[in-house]
C-alpha cells in the first residue's frame, strides 16, 4: 500500500487511539492537513499555537491519555514552546507535531524556519526530526511510548515538509528498539522493605502526595496506606485530587500557600512519606529546615528526583501505584495516634479563613461554585495567581483529575484554553476555569474556538483589576508600590458576547449563587466577571526562603 | 573534585547537543567531553570528565541516564582505568632553541611532527599530568597554539563499559 508521509501521520494516530487533535494549519503543514480533510479525527481549530499546546495539556490532564498538537514551522513551531515547557514540568503526556521546511531548505534560513528540535530539547522529554519518510511511522510510534511510559512528558516530532509530501510503499513498524530508556516500573524488595520498616518504625509519620498519584492512578492505593496508618495527608498543587479533599485525614495542600495544619505538620514529622512528589522551592520553602528531624521516603517513578533537591534516607523507585501496592502488604495496621489528634487540633484550630464582609470576596466565590457542584461531575482548571490559589483551598478536590492547573511553569493564560480541551475530551462535564483578569486576557482569543466548537466551558474571572499575585508580594515585600500591576481591563461581558458567548457581571454577594446556577444551565460558553475586592491577599503565606512555619496571616 | 565518565549513547543527530546543554542547562562543571564511535558504528562513546562532590555525580549521572539517547553510563574514576589525552602543541623554535627543545620532547618521549622556519609542532598522548608537564615546559619558548583532544578512558583489565557487561 502506498502512502504519503501526512497519511502515515494519520494512520499512525489513529493507530494509538487519537480522536482529537489541536491544531493550526501553515504553509508546510499543508500535505497534512489535506489528509486530516477526509481523516476520522476531531481537528479543534484553535486561534493560536500556544491555546492548541494547552489544549492537549488539558486533555491529556482530564484522560491519561496523551495530548496531541500540531503547528506549522517556524512560528508555528514555537509559538508551542511555553506549552510544551508546562507539560515538562509537569510531566503530561504529550506529543506535539510540527511542520518543518523540507529537508532541501534545512539549515540555510528559510522561510518560516526555526530550529524546533534544538529550541525544544530542554523542555521535552524527547523529540525527533524525521529526515525521511520511511523513519515516519517508527518514529510516531517511539513517540507515542515515551510519552506515556516512565515518568510522561511532551515528545516532539518535526516533519519536514518533503517527509510529509513524500510517497513510499508502507510498512508497518516494527518493535520498539530504545536501548536507552528502561524505565523502571515494579520497585526492588529491598527498597519496598526498607521504606516499609521505617513506617512501621514511625510515630508522627506524613504523607506528602504529588502530581505522581494522579498520573499513576495510584488514588485509591493512597487512601488505603493513609488509613492503614492513620498518617495525616497532605497535598501538593498536583497531587490535589489524588486524595480526596473531604477526607478526616486530609490537611490540605503544604508550601508557600500551605494551611497552618500541613505546614506544621511538616515542621513537627518524624517521617515524610513523599509520593510522587518533587520537593519543589514552593513545597520545602527553606530547605536546610524542610523536615528536619524526620526521615524521608521517596516514592518516585524518576530517579533522577531521588535527592535532588533534599536527602532521602529510603528511595523506592518505580511506579508509585505498584510501589504502594508493595508498601501496604509489608507495613503494620497502626491505631489512632496522638500525633494524628494533634494534627486534626491544628487542622480545626487553624482553618482557611476570610473575613466575608465588605465586598465581593474572591474565596466566597470559589466557595459557592464548590457548594453548588457538589454532586455534579466537575473538571476545574485554573491560570495562575492569587485566583489558582484560591482554587486550590476553598474547592474540595475528592477525585483525581478534577484539578487541572499549572503547576511548575506557573503559566498565566493556561486554563481557559486547557479548560477547552477537557471539555473536548469530557463533552457531559461542567468544566469551569477559575480566572484572574491578567491571566484570562493571556490567552483570551480563545474563546472563538470555544464558540466555534460549541465547547460550553465556564471561565470565573476573579476580577480585581491588578496582576493580584504580584501586587500581593509588592504589597508584602515591597513597600506597596504597585509598579505595574494595575490593570486597565476591557468590558468581559461585551467582550464575550462580541465572540458569541455569553457575558455576565456580578458584583455582590448576593447575585453570586443565582449567577453561576444560570452559567452552569446554559450550554454555552459562558464568562462570569466577578469584580471583587481589589486588594485581597491569599494567606497563609511562607515568604519566600523562609521556614514553613513562618507563615504570614 | 574530578570524575571521568565512560557514557555510551545512540549515534543520532544531535546526541552531542542534548549531552553538553543538559550540563550547561542544570549547571554542572563539565571539565573535558571527547566523543567518538565505537566499533559499533550505531554507538557513540563519550568520556566526559565532571568537576563536584559525590551528591553533584549523582545528579549527572541520574539526569544523564534520562536521556533517551543515553546507553550506559560508568564512573570510572575510582576504579582502575587508562585515561589518555592527545595534545598538538605548535612552539616557537629558531636553530638556538631547537635542540633544546627536542631534547624536552625526548623526556617526555613525545613526537615532532612538523618543523617550520620558525616553529615545530609537538604531538604527545598521556594522562593530563603529563600532557599539562609538556605543556609547562615549552611554555618558555612561546607557544603558539594548542590544541587538546579531551580525556579519553577505559577500564583496566576484564572490565569494560560495554552494553554485554552488567
Amino acid at each position: 500500500m502506498k502512502l504519503s508521509g501526512a497519511e502515515i501521520l494519520v494512520k499512525c494516530l489513529k493507530e494509538h487511539g487519537v480522536d482529537t487533535i489541536f491544531g493550526y494549519p501553515g504553509g508546510v503543514v499543508l500535505p497534512i492537513y489535506d489528509a486530516l480533510y477526509d481523516a476520522d479525527i476531531r481537528h479543534i481549530l484553535t486561534r493560536h499555537e500556544q491555546g492548541a499546546v494547552h489544549a492537549a495539556d488539558g486533555y491529556a490532564r482530564a484522560t491519561g491519555k496523551a495530548g496531541v498538537c500540531l503547528a506549522t514551522s517556524g512560528p508555528g513551531a514555537t509559538n508551542l514552546v511555553t506549552g510544551l515547557t508546562n507539560a515538562y514540568m509537569d510531566s503530561i503526556p504529550m506529543v506535539a507535531f510540527t511542520g518543518q521546511v523540507a529537508t532541501a531548505l534545512l539549515g540555510r534560513d528559510s522561510f518560516q524556519e526555526a530550529d524546533i528540535t534544538g529550541i525544544t530539547m530542554p523542555i521535552t522529554k524527547h523529540n525527533y526530526l524525521v529526515k525521511d519518510v520511511s523513519e515516519l511511522a517508527r518514529t510516531i510510534k517511539e513517540a507515542f511510548y515515551i510519552a506515556n511510559t516512565g515518568r510522561p512528558g511532551p515528545v516532539l516530532v518535526d516533519l519536514p515538509r518533503d517527509v510529509s509530501a513524500g510517497i513510499i510503499e508502507y510498512q508497518a513498524p516494527g518493535p520498539i528498539n530504545l536501548p536507552g530508556y528502561n524505565p523502571i516500573i515494579e520497585p526492588f524488595e529491598e527498597q519496598v522493605v526498607l521504606a516499609a520498616n521505617a513506617v512501621n518504625e514511625s510515630v508522627r509519620p506524613i504523607i506528602y502526595a504529588g502530581g505522581g498519584v494522579v498520573s499513576s492512578g495510584a488514588h485509591e492505593e493512597l487512601l488505603a496506606l493513609a488509613e492503614k496508618i492513620k498518617a495525616p495527608v497532605t497535598n501538593t498543587l498536583m497531587g490535589l485530587g489524588g486524595f480526596p479533599g473531604e477526607h478526616p485525614q486530609f490537611l490540605g495542600m503544604l508550601g508557600m500557600h500551605g494551611t497552618k495544619a500541613a505546614n506544621f505538620a511538616m515542621c513537627e514529622t518524624d517521617l515524610v512519606i513523599a509520593v510522587g512528589a518533587r520537593f519543589d522551592d514552593r513545597v520545602t520553602g527553606k530547605l536546610d529546615d524542610f523536615a528536619k528531624d524526620a526521615k524521608i521516603i521517596h516514592i518516585d517513578i524518576d530517579p533522577a528526583e531521588i535527592g535532588k533537591n533534599v536527602g532521602t534516607h529510603f528511595p523506592v523507585i518505580g511506579d508509585v501505584k505498584i510501589a504502594l501496592q508493595r508498601l501496604l502488604e509489608r507495613i503494620e495496621e497502626k491505631s489512632l495516634t496522638e500525633w494524628l489528634a494533634k494534627c486534626m487540633t491544628w487542622k480545626r484550630e487553624y482553618p482557611l479563613a476570610f473575613f466575608n464582609e465588605g465586598g465581593l470576596k474572591p474565596q466566597s466565590i470559589i466557595s459557592e461554585i464548590n457548594r453548588l457542584t457538589l454532586d455534579k461531575k466537575v473538571r476545574i482548571t485554573t491560570e495562575v495567581g492569587q485566583h489558582q490559589m484560591w482554587a486550590a483551598h476553598y474547592y474540595n478536590y475528592n477525585y483525581p483529575r478534577t484539578f487541572i492547573s499549572s503547576g511548575g511553569l506557573g503559566t498565566m493564560g493556561y486554563g481557559f484554553p486547557a479548560a477547552l480541551g477537557v471539555q473536548a475530551a469530557c463533552p457531559d462535564e461542567l468544566v469551569i476555569d477559575i480566572s484572574g483578569d491578567g491571566s484570562f486576557q493571556m490567552n483570551i482569543q480563545e474563546l472563538a474556538t470555544a464558540v466555534n466548537y460549541e465547547l460550553p466551558v465556564k471561565v470565573a474571572i476573579l476580577n480585581n483589576g491588578y496582576l493580584g499575585m504580584v501586587r500581593q508580594w509588592q504589597e508584602l515585600f515591597y513597600d506597596k508600590r504597585y509598579s505595574y500591576t494595575e490593570l486597565k481591563n476591557p468590558d468581559f461581558v461585551k467582550i464575550a458576547e462580541a465572540y458569541g458567548a455569553v457575558g455576565i457581571r456580578v458584583t455582590t454577594r448576593d447575585e453570586v449563587a443565582p449567577a453561576l446556577e444560570e452559567a452552569f444551565a446554559i450550554n454555552k460558553p459562558v464568562v462570569l466577571d466577578f469584580v471583587t475586592e481589589r486588594e485581597e491577599n491569599v494567606y497563609p503565606m511562607v515568604p519566600p526562603g523562609c521556614e514553613l512555619k513562618n507563615m504570614l496571616g | 573534585m574530578l570524575h571521568t565518565l565512560a557514557v555510551l549513547v545512540e549515534n543520532n543527530p544531535g546526541v552531542l547537543a542534548r549531552v553538553s546543554g543538559l550540563f550547561s542547562r542544570r549547571g554542572f562543571n563539565i571539565d573535558s567531553l571527547a566523543v567518538g564511535r565505537t566499533d559499533d558504528p550505531t554507538i557513540s562513546r563519550m568520556t566526559i570528565v565532571v568537576e563536584g562532590d559525590d551528591q553533584v555525580l549523582e545528579q549527572v549521572r541520574k539526569q544523564l541516564n534520562k536521556l533517551v539517547d543515553v546507553i550506559k553510563i560508568d564512573d570510572i574514576s575510582s576504579e582502575r582505568h587508562v585515561d589518555r589525552e592527545l595534545i598538538i602543541i605548535k612552539v616557537n623554535a629558531d636553530t638556538q632553541t631547537r635542540s633544546e627543545i627536542m631534547q624536552i620532547v625526548d623526556i617526555f618521549r613525545a613526537h615532532i611532527v612538523d618543523i617550520g622556519q620558525e616553529t615545530l609542532i609537538v604531538e604527545a598522548s598521556g594522562d593530563s599530568g603529563k600532557v599539562n608537564g609538556l605543556e609547562e615546559a615549552l611554555k618558555p619558548f612561546g607557544i603558539k597554539e594548542v590544541a587538546r583532544t579531551g580525556k579519553i578512558a577505559m577500564l583496566r583489565g576484564a572490565k569494560a563499559t560495554s552494553l554485554n557487561e552488567d
